[in-house]
């Protein structure tokens, strides 16, 4: 299990970056933490001629929570290409912002792999069990790609388009991830069912609910890992209903959930499994960010996020 | 198949180990683990898996915890990379943690040993205090096939005890 | 007075090592030499039509490359078949490259040697191999129906057929009252040590010599493999087992393919070869095993004793047979675990399947045969009513039935006799651990939460210590330090501090003295192998013997010196003394020196043993007749059959109702070894079975598809548990000191993985209130036996309205 020869490139900048991978087009693959892609050197099953390491590009060595996105909308957390897992994990100011993050990114493998592997790496891998694939789907975030003709921004929505298939194209550099912070008194959770703690999830389901100052359902939204070619998002708002986010029916929006998804059979699980898993989590994972929506503060789209637990 | 290159070139790495600075002209697909093992001769990082699970290979670059196996040796250039060697005490006897593992028989053939080793290493100096589940949930990411975990976990704590009391606790 | 050694729990002596990074594992071993990588089949089941090298010529730091045709004589014959038996019909062994055909995905096919593993790689990517497709046999019904053949020449895919009766057990079922019939899986796992396998190979043109380190069980029996497949004296064949990083039974078979083609590409290439098994190759081409099926009937009374047992199994054997059929031999025998069965018929098919060779993993057939007998038990107490615990109390073997001969033959040829051991008190302890009659209470507490728990327990005897035999040397040094070898090996049981807590209470002499080497040919070169639960019982009295040896002669040697009789000497802290009065005394290493009469002194403590130094009785010659030089022993042991250590497990288990994810809550463990020698190691060996039996019973399996490609080879896949899969593990023990050897050792390196499955399936079972049968159990197979047991009540429910 070695790799196949490559030829090795150290840009000292994001232009320079871009330029090379611009004119390797095909040939070429981005090296960052080397979590995913190392794995699949060693085993020969990619070999790519160049590999462009972006490790050293430190203005993409960054964890921002911001009051204005980049697009101009509300606050986000903004996520640079060069920042490891643990980076994010760690970071005090995105955390407050947005605790969907470390809650998510605790059940990335185990922290010696979040320690170097890259959550904008993670999120253009697109593999359909990534965890920050499905939170950036569920906040409807952005990737920003970078390349000799400019910056485009596309949304989570577009973004991944397959198994291992993002919108990336060759030439191109995503040099960010944007993760908007959700409007209103919204709580997240994330829940998991994996077969041994930090693997791969069987099913996992990040979910947010944001409330009234009532405290009634006014949003409802789950966002799947690992039961489908792509993470999914499902609006829950319709089976749940708009009362009282104490009495909400959150099983309900797990049939719903099950009955729309149609995940697939592997070595670990059946299909129908996955199907059952993924009702059981919604429910948990609604009524747990509905509990988490109740200690938030609203978030008016004008400044931080504040606690008030 | 690749095209495998008539003379495949060779780049210059230095890498300070375990505070030593070490060279070796080594290809782009060295791993970093072969290049500390074969290369510098290193050999008490272990090769277990080759796709990141399994633990043995792990060192700390720049002080955190990450699977050698997973990095090119070119990558690191010039970072500070301790490995399980690296871990004694500053007499060159055996350091807390690799005491730990004596008294308490955490480990049987050794193999996955030097992984747990570094990683417990780095993970005390965040947590120097953790209890029995914190201890066992830091060395959730290693393998070990024949201990049973029970005694490396019962090492993590006595290697907390033993840093405490030698005052090598991390500010 | 030296403190005891035996039986203390003193920390190893071989940790420091270890622990500083400075272990010796064959890939820490002969920087510089020749890499290799293998071609390995693609296919599961494929003739070779032809093997196109070109590509790979020219690749930078290719040495040389090898196929079938390129092996010489006896290296290109079939490997040997380790473990003939009668009943193996159609035993079938690989050659070491394969001629002709492959029969599993994974088996070698070219050997490419270059100047490093990565060229050798490269030059692996570039030959072509060209295949006819024949249909693959994988999974036992398929091997069982014998439509398609793994071996044209093997009919029914049958290696081998085998019978053993005791009493007429048909007719015993008959008659009995009552009867339960059970179908029972087991699916493949394997022992997959942390190192892979690995060897390095040198020829020393100068001094005709090869030396060999392997990471194996068993270096003298590689090396007379080696020196016969070569065709080199064994004299000149050296096999070193260094630090091997694990083994629970895989590097027990030998020799691999790599274990001939490394030491012979180094005797071709006139350079050392060396060759490190990655983890996919492991999956692929080392062995596997548990994989079984089994029909059980049993015929009880009313109070659940057995009457009569009749097993019918298939064992999956893979694509050969290298370690002959111990592992069904072994499961049709211990499966009758501390119980009487009544009259006993058991009957087992092993089959031919294009997946892996299976050959012992840790338990070796026990997991199976514990898993049939313990479903067996907790059907019994199901049909009656009765407590689980009562069912097995009242099938017990008392311990005034001990010796105890179940009639039948055990996997060293000997008769089955289990020679100590007492059951009842076992099972007392254990469920005075587990708390097993107040748990209906906690079941009834955790019920009101929504919790549902369920507590099982299995039962198991173990034959440890198997023959035929093994050796120790020891030799005092003329400074006092004390040298022991034994041939067999050592993967982390600890062997060179445990051998040398023997040497220390035997010769009197502090254990820091005390230095063991195990599994080097240059050392002892006669051994048979680290398995079976066997070490610390065979070369641990081996030892012993060798040391009373040298015992006897430092008291002789002291007695002359010190003009004592013998018998009034003893050794204390390394000096030989006079019973009360230590002033009398002369150091062993002193001893050590007068032992070899000297013509030269190479020191100054040497000198007093030269011709020379004292007044020597001019009548008698130096050395004695039949004495020899030298304070040195060499003992064997070698006893008449097995001893049966045993052990009982009791598990609590939490299943969620809604994910049907699975919980150990707790694990308690009571075991019986005889006499400990270091209790530490055996707690420590304890819990790494457990660690086993637990991923055995919910995590590891080997998943293959139709067409045979192994569908999990690799960590991500193959689910071995982390430290947040194992409960901690609670233990009490017994010592019943076997009465079948010097220091009443029973072997404890097995024992705690085989009831792993069997626990496990009776807590589950208990917990969900259906019958559990076949083992692993994922959350998703646990789902939908849940929907299939809700369906068939429901079903019942509407007939009944």
């Amino acid at each position: 299990m070695k790799p196949s020869p490559f030829t090795y490139h150290r840009p000292g900048t994001t232009e320079a970056a871009v330029g090379l991978l611009t004119e390797l087009g095909t040939d070429a693959k981005v090296l960052a933490g080397g979590q995913s892609l190392v794995p699949l050197l060693n085993m020969r099953l990619a070999a790519p001629p160049h590999l462009v390491d972006i490790n050293q590009l430190q203005e993409l060595n960054y964890v921002r929570a911001t009051g204005t996105s980049p697009d101009g909308a509300g606050p986000a957390v903004v996520v640079g290409a060069a920042a490891r897992h643990a980076d994010v994990e760690r970071d005090p100011a995105a955390h407050q912002a947005l605790p969907l993050l470390r809650r998510a990114l605790r059940h990335v493998a185990h922290p010696t792999i979040r320690n170097r592997g890259t959550t904008v790496g993670s999120i253009v891998h697109a593999d359909p069990a990534g965890e920050m694939t499905a939170v950036l789907a569920l906040l409807d975030g952005s990737v920003e790609l970078r390349s000799a003709n400019g910056s485009r921004r596309v949304g989570a929505a577009d973004f991944f388009v397959g198994p291992l298939e993002s919108a990336a194209e060759p030439g191109e550099l995503a040099v960010s991830a944007t993760f908007p912070v959700p409007p209103g008194q919204t709580g997240t959770a994330w829940l998991e069912v994996a077969r041994r703690h930090g693997d791969y999830a069987v099913c996992g389901v990040g979910a947010l609910v944001t409330v009234d100052a009532d405290h009634r359902v006014v949003g409802a939204r789950a966002a799947y890992i690992s039961v489908d070619t792509t993470p999914v998002v499902l609006d829950l708002l319709d089976a749940v209903g708009t009362g009282p986010a104490d009495t909400a029916d959150w099983s309900a929006a797990g049939r719903l959930a099950a009955s729309t998804l149609r995940p697939d059979a592997d070595i670990h699980a059946t299909a129908e499994y996955r199907r059952h898993l993924a009702a059981v989590l919604t429910g948990r994972a609604l009524t747990a960010a509905a509990l988490d929506a109740r200690g938030r503060g609203v978030n008016h789209h004008t400044g931080e996020t504040e606690e008030t637990a | 198949m690749t095209d495998i290159p008539a003379d495949e070139p060779l780049h210059e790495v230095t890498v300070v180990v375990n505070g030593v600075p070490r060279a070796a002209a080594v290809p782009a697909r060295r791993l970093l683990s072969d290049f500390l093992r074969h290369d510098l001769g290193l050999t008490g990082t272990h090769v277990g898996c080759e796709h990141g699970v399994c633990g043995a290979c792990t060192v700390l670059v720049d002080g955190r915890p990450i699977r050698s196996c997973l990095q090119f040796a070119v990558m690191h250039d010039g970072a500070q990379v301790t490995t399980v060697e690296g871990c004694s005490s500053g007499d060159g006897g055996l350091g807390p943690v690799q005491q730990a593992f004596r008294d308490c028989h955490g480990l049987q053939c050794g193999f996955c040993t030097p992984g747990f080793v570094t990683t417990i290493t780095a993970y005390l100096d965040e947590n120097p205090q953790p209890s029995e589940d914190e201890a066992r949930e830091a060395i959730a990411g290693n393998l070990c096939r024949c201990t049973g975990y029970q005694n490396i976990v019962a090492s993590v704590l006595r290697a907390a005890e033993l840093r405490g009391s030698t005052g090598e606790v991390a500010q | 007075m030296t403190t005891r050694m035996l039986g203390a729990p003193i920390t190893r002596r071989e940790d420091p090592r270890l622990l500083a990074g400075q272990g010796r594992y064959v890939d820490d071993i002969g920087a510089g030499a020749l890499e290799v990588a293998f071609v390995r089949s693609p296919h599961a089941h494929a003739r070779i039509v032809d093997i196109d090298v070109t590509d790979a010529l020219d690749v930078q730091g290719l040495v040389a490359i090898y196929t079938h045709e390129d092996l010489p004589g006896r290296v290109g014959e079939p490997l040997p078949l380790l473990i003939p038996h009668p009943a193996l019909t159609h035993g079938r062994t690989p050659c070491a490259l394969a001629k002709d055909e492959v029969n599993h995905v994974g088996e070698p096919i070219v050997m490419v040697v270059a100047t490093s593993r990565y060229l050798a790689e490269d030059a692996c990517d570039r030959i072509r191999v060209s295949f006819d497709f024949d249909p693959p046999v994988v999974g036992i019904e398929n091997a069982r129906d014998g439509a398609q053949l793994v071996h044209d020449d093997v009919p029914g895919n049958v290696a081998a057929h085998l019978v053993q009766e005791v009493g007429d057990a048909a007719a015993a079922i008959d008659a009995a009252p009552n009867v339960v019939e059970l179908d029972l899986d087991i699916e493949r796992s394997a022992s997959m040590p942390m190192e892979g396998k690995g060897v390095w190979a040198r020829w020393d043109s100068d001094d005709r010599s090869l030396r060999v380190y392997t990471s194996t069980q068993a270096s003298t029996s590689v090396r007379a493999a080696v020196a016969a497949k070569l065709g080199l004296e064994a004299d000149r064949v050296e096999v070193v087992a260094p630090d091997v990083g694990g083994g629970f039974g895989v590097k027990i078979v030998h020799p691999w393919p790599e274990e001939i083609l490394i030491p012979w590409a180094a005797l071709t290439l006139g350079q050392p070869v060396k060759w490190t098994e990655d983890r996919r190759e492991h999956f692929v081409s080392s062995a596997h095993e548990r994989g079984q099926l089994h029909k059980v009937r049993a015929g009880f009374d009313d109070d659940g004793r057995l009457l009569g047992l009749d097993v019918t199994f298939w064992h999956d054997n893979g694509a050969y047979t290298p370690y002959g059929i111990i592992v069904p031999i072994i499961t049709s025998t211990q499966l009758l675990g501390p119980y009487k069965p009544g009259a006993y018929r058991v009957e087992f098919f092993s089959l031919y399947t294009n997946t892996v060779p299976v050959t012992p993993y840790r338990g070796a057939g026990r997991p199976q045969g514990c898993f049939t007998m313990e479903r067996t038990m907790d059907a019994i107490a199901q049909h009656l009513g009765l407590d689980r615990t009562v069912v097995r109390e009242r099938n017990f073997i008392q311990p005034a039935e001990m010796p105890f001969d179940h009639g039948l033959t055990f996997q060293d040829g000997r008769p089955l006799i289990y020679d100590s051991g007492d059951y009842p008190a076992s099972l007392e302890k254990l469920k005075k651990l587990v708390g097993w009659d107040e748990f209906e209470q906690y079941r009834t507490a955790a019920r009101a939460e929504g919790r549902r728990v369920g507590i099982g327990l299995a039962c198991y005897v173990e034959g440890t210590g198997v023959g035929p035999y093994e050796g120790g040397f020891v030799k005092v040094e003329t400074d006092g330090g004390v040298v022991v070898a034994t041939g067999l090996t050592t993967q982390g049981q600890g062997h060179q501090t445990a051998f040398a807590q023997v040497v220390a209470d035997e010769l009197g002499v502090p254990i820091d003295k005390v230095t063991v080497t195990t599994g080097d040919t240059r050392r002892f070169k006669y051994a048979v192998g680290t398995f079976a639960s066997r070490a610390a019982v065979m070369s641990g009295n081996a030892i012993a013997v060798a040391a009373r040896q040298v015992r006897e002669k430092a008291l002789r040697v002291a007695g002359e010196a010190l003009e004592a009789d013998p018998r009034d000497l003893e050794i204390v802290d390394g000096v030989v003394q006079v019973k009360g009065a230590p002033g009398s005394s002369v150091p062993l290493a002193t001893v050590a020196v007068l032992s070899n009469p000297l013509r030269y002194a190479f020191d100054e403590e040497t000198q007093r043993a030269t011709q020379f130094a004292s007044p020597a009785d001019p009548d008698r010659p130096p050395v004695a007749e039949g004495d020899s030089p030298g304070l040195e022993g060499t003992g064997y042991y070698s006893p008449p059959r097995s001893t049966f250590a045993n052990g009982m497990h009791a598990v609590i288990v939490e299943t969620d109702p809604d994910t049907a994810e699975i919980t150990v809550l707790r694990y308690c463990v009571v075991h019986d070894c005889g006499t400990l020698i270091n209790p530490r190691i055996v707690e420590g060996q304890i819990h790494g079975g457990v660690a086993q039996g637990v991923g055995g019973a919910l995590y590891e399996r080997m998943v293959y598809d139709d067409a045979g490609q192994l569908l999990n080879a690799s960590f991500m896949d193959f689910l071995m548990p982390y430290s947040t899969e194992v409960p901690a593990v609670e233990t009490d023990h017994l010592e019943t000191p076997s009465p079948l050897n010097p220091l009443g050792i029973k072997g404890a390196g097995e024992a705690g993985v085989i009831p792993g499955s069997a626990a496990l399936a009776s807590a589950i079972e208990d917990a969900e209130g259906f019958r559990i049968t076949r083992m692993p159990i994922s959350p998703s197979e646990l789902h939908h036996l849940r929907v299939q047991h809700e369906l068939a009540s429901s079903a019942e429910k509407g007939l009944e309205a």
